[in-house]
């Protein structure tokens, strides 16, 4: 079999569109066309079943009541929504807000907007392994913490936070409590019966399903409330106004049936092709696995690649579509503030590649890529002096550089 | 049932085939996301870009001037909220007409102390200058900000936005008009109506559900809604949704092509439509003013419009009893009440819009069977009476 270039090895960044989904979805684009608000004929009505039904399956992929699913245009938005409206709902307890260095670009922002109107925020650092360290967490709430979020699984280095546990202490505290799961849904198991969450956010995009539409899961028992941060109609409960994207919705229902049905056969599978890409690229001398490899992601492999430059290496491994950092700050040439968080030095952040494997990833793929991976940094180093230094013995820690 | 005639244009509006091929490739295959910078990535940023384009000549403003959002609602939100926040305004002005999506937004600025006043509309549902300048005068503190829209969706009356832009702009506050109904129906000109801020959707102007757009003169300083990872130079978070996008990029092109043609057919649909309505005895609402070319508002004295629509939907017309967000509410409309409109009367009100595919063999049926229904509905009445 041959291999056809780019290699797409970025899942979570974007997934495609599954073909089931798609296919689920052009309906809703052509003859069944209605405003699912439109109360006062079929075109409405049907478009409202689909929406409900939809809703129905987002709901059972995380064990929640379909009631407590609210849509949202993606996880950006839910995150917004979760941690602008229950800060603000809840202001009269308290100003203080608890998040993780590690998060994803949408909470930080929003917190810090929170900062800017009169709140307070601890932005606590992860341990080097990318986990958030129990007791540290407890100490970082106070009696005026009214809200903290951490996510479930990190976009850059796919560990999976101790949620149960995390949850647990903000409800002894009585602190809303927060997480942002939009890379976690597929490939780790959800129970928000069991699980003591408030509000979670949620992405169709990242679990094969269409962009452009998210849900937030706002718990009912006990029940969370938040201040909308977009009026009008007042859809979704007054929660979110807006006309509904049908064919986006009908989209993550289908994703999210699929991801439930499959999950388990299908991480099984591209668990065994990381650990094949793992095992592979350790060959390499001088590589750095970032993150917990125990509480991880199956499809996630983050790596730095000592001794060679990051932008020098993007444009080397142009035969494979991977993410030197988040997709949403790659545009920058900042080395990832995540990986700085777990202490990470700035060559080595800046060197580090995302390796995200997913539904359409083959055997052949992984190959290709060891292959590609091996002679390119190879060929990198030959020309790295840091390299030659290093293989000569020299300590370049210890290194005091002359000025020019 | 969906073999039905579709009369609910200003509710939603069916996907333009051209559309659907258009966005087909960027809902499977081409599916990147337009932040990452491999060549995925870079497709998808592309498409973007041209669909900004197009939106933006559809309009006559620059691409730099647009910002895509993820509906009309989250447009009219961020124009009204970011304008007034960013730029410490103390009193908004919105016209008594407007939709939710800017009255609500509106009406929560006063968590923030900012005060909003309505400005009035004449008994032909139009907001005239002297409304916004008595508006202007009475309000207790200087007016920052001004939303009054192109045209109407429940009456399809057009406002004449250049002439409020002035006396807004002689005030020196920032004006936002929303024009979700007026594109595809009439020409919309950004520069021309001189405003700082301009709602669109989508699906109103048969592109898909889940894009919208804030065109925005970028010496406005404005307060994001969705903060993260910095799409729209910063003012719109959240990764793209390319698929919409791409949509909404071809359907705002076709929406101005052809339109003198389209509009033609429309007015004739509707003329026939109302010679009809007033022959069954139908008040017809802003009828002397200038109105969309595809909408009708009317009533018919007695009967409750709700069970019309509902009588209608049965024999197959889908049209609407107000505007689809509200539809399910019982309260008179809002627009009607600014317009001095009798509350029972109101509470009658049928609005049919038409769209470019609809025949003038479907106004005949529909003439037809909505006689019928007054007079069954009318012997109803008459032995509940």
């Amino acid at each position: 079999m041959t291999v056809h270039t780019p290699i797409y090895l970025d899942y979570s960044a974007t997934t495609p569109t599954d073909p089931r989904v798609a296919e689920k979805m052009i309906p809703f684009l052509t003859e069944h066309f209605g405003n699912p608000a439109s109360r006062s004929h079929p075109f409405g009505w049907t478009a409202e079943k689909a929406v409900e039904n939809a809703r129905e399956e987002v709901a059972k992929l995380v064990n929640a009541d379909p009631r407590e699913i609210v849509w949202t245009s993606g996880a950006t938005e839910s995150n917004n929504l979760a941690i602008k409206g229950a800060a603000n709902f809840y202001s009269g307890k308290g100003k203080h807000i608890v998040t993780i260095q590690t998060e994803h670009k949408a909470v930080l922002d929003a917190v810090r907007e929170l900062e800017r109107v009169g709140f307070e925020a601890t932005y606590l650092a992860p341990e080097p392994n990318g986990l958030v360290d129990i007791e540290k967490f407890r100490a970082a709430l106070r009696p005026d913490t009214v809200l903290a979020s951490v996510m479930l699984v990190n976009n850059e280095i796919g560990v999976i936070q101790d949620i149960e546990t995390l949850g647990n202490i903000c409800r002894e505290q009585g602190i809303i409590f927060h997480v942002d799961a939009a890379q976690a849904t597929g490939k780790v198991h959800i129970d928000l019966e069991k699980l003591p969450v408030d509000l979670m956010s949620f992405s169709a995009h990242k679990t094969y399903g269409p962009k452009g539409i998210g849900a937030l899961y706002v718990r009912r028992k006990p029940r969370v409330r938040l201040e909308a941060q977009m009026h009008g109609g007042g859809h979704e409960r007054g929660l979110r106004s807006g006309t509904l994207a049908t064919h986006q919705i009908v989209g993550m229902g289908e994703a999210f049936r699929i991801a439930r049905e499959e999950m388990d056969l299908e991480n099984a599978r591209v668990r065994r092709l990381r650990d094949r890409l793992l095992t592979g690229l350790q060959e390499i001398d001088e590589v750095y696995v970032n993150g917990d490899m125990k509480q991880r992601v199956p499809h996630n492999l983050n790596i730095s690649f000592n001794f060679v430059e990051g932008e020098s290496l993007i444009m080397a491994v142009k035969d494979i579509a991977v993410s030197s950092g988040s997709a949403c700050t790659s545009a920058s040439l900042e080395p990832s503030y995540v990986l700085r968080a777990l202490g990470r030095s700035d060559e080595l952040a800046h060197s580090s590649i995302r390796f995200s494997i997913g539904r359409f990833t083959t055997e052949e793929e992984v190959d290709y890529t060891i292959e590609l991976m091996k002679s390119k940094i190879g060929k990198l180093r030959e020309l790295s002096p840091l390299w030659e230094m290093h293989l000569e013995g020299v300590d370049l820690s210890k290194v005091e550089w002359a000025a020019h | 049932m969906q073999t039905a005639t579709y009369f609910d244009h200003n509710g939603t509006t069916r996907l333009d085939s051209r559309v659907l091929e258009r966005m087909l490739p960027f809902m499977t295959e081409q599916s990147g996301n337009a932040t990452s910078r491999h060549s995925a990535g870079r497709t998808a940023r592309q498409a973007i870009e041209q669909a900004r384009e197009q939106v933006a000549a559809a309009v006559g403003a620059y691409p730099s001037q647009v910002v895509f959002t993820g509906s009309g609602t989250e447009a009219d939100n961020l124009a009204i909220h970011g304008i007034a926040m960013a730029n410490g305004v103390e009193q908004v002005l919105i016209s008594a007409i407007e939709h939710p999506a800017v009255s609500r937004p509106a009406q929560a600025l006063q968590w923030h102390g900012i005060k909003t006043g309505l400005i009035a509309a004449d008994a032909n549902g139009v907001i005239q200058p002297a409304a916004l300048k008595a508006a202007i005068s009475g309000a207790t503190k200087p007016v920052g900000l001004v939303s009054v829209m192109l045209a109407n969706n429940e009456t399809g009356v057009i406002q004449p936005i250049s002439e409020l832009t002035e006396i807004a702009r002689q005030h020196k506050a920032w004006v936002h008009t929303d024009a979700v109904q007026a594109l595809g129906k009439i020409s919309v000109d950004f520069a021309e109506l001189n405003v700082h801020a301009m709602t669109l959707s989508s699906h109103k102007i048969h592109g898909p559900q889940g894009a919208g757009a804030l065109i925005l003169d970028k010496r406005v300083d404005i307060r994001p809604l969705l903060y993260g990872g910095g799409q729209e130079k910063g003012l719109r978070s959240g990764s793209e949704n390319l698929a919409a996008l791409v949509g909404f990029g071809m359907a705002a092109e076709l929406s101005t092509s052809g339109l003198a043609t389209r509009r033609e057919h429309m007015e004739k649909l509707r003329a026939s439509l109302e010679q009809g309505l007033a022959e069954l005895g139908a008040t017809l609402f802003g009828a002397r003013a200038g109105r969309l070319p595809n909408t009708s508002f009317f009533a018919f004295d007695g009967i409750e419009g709700e069970t019309l629509v509902m009588a209608l939907d049965r024999q197959g017309f889908a049209v609407a009893s107000g505007s689809a967000c509200s539809s399910d509410s019982t309260e008179p409309s809002h627009v009607l009440m600014a317009m001095g409109v009798n509350a029972d009367l109101a509470r009658g009100s049928v609005r049919v819009s038409l769209g470019y595919a609809n025949t003038m063999q479907e106004v005949d049926a529909f003439l037809l069977t909505l006689k019928g229904e007054l007079q069954r509905l009318r012997k109803l009445t008459a032995i509940a009476v």
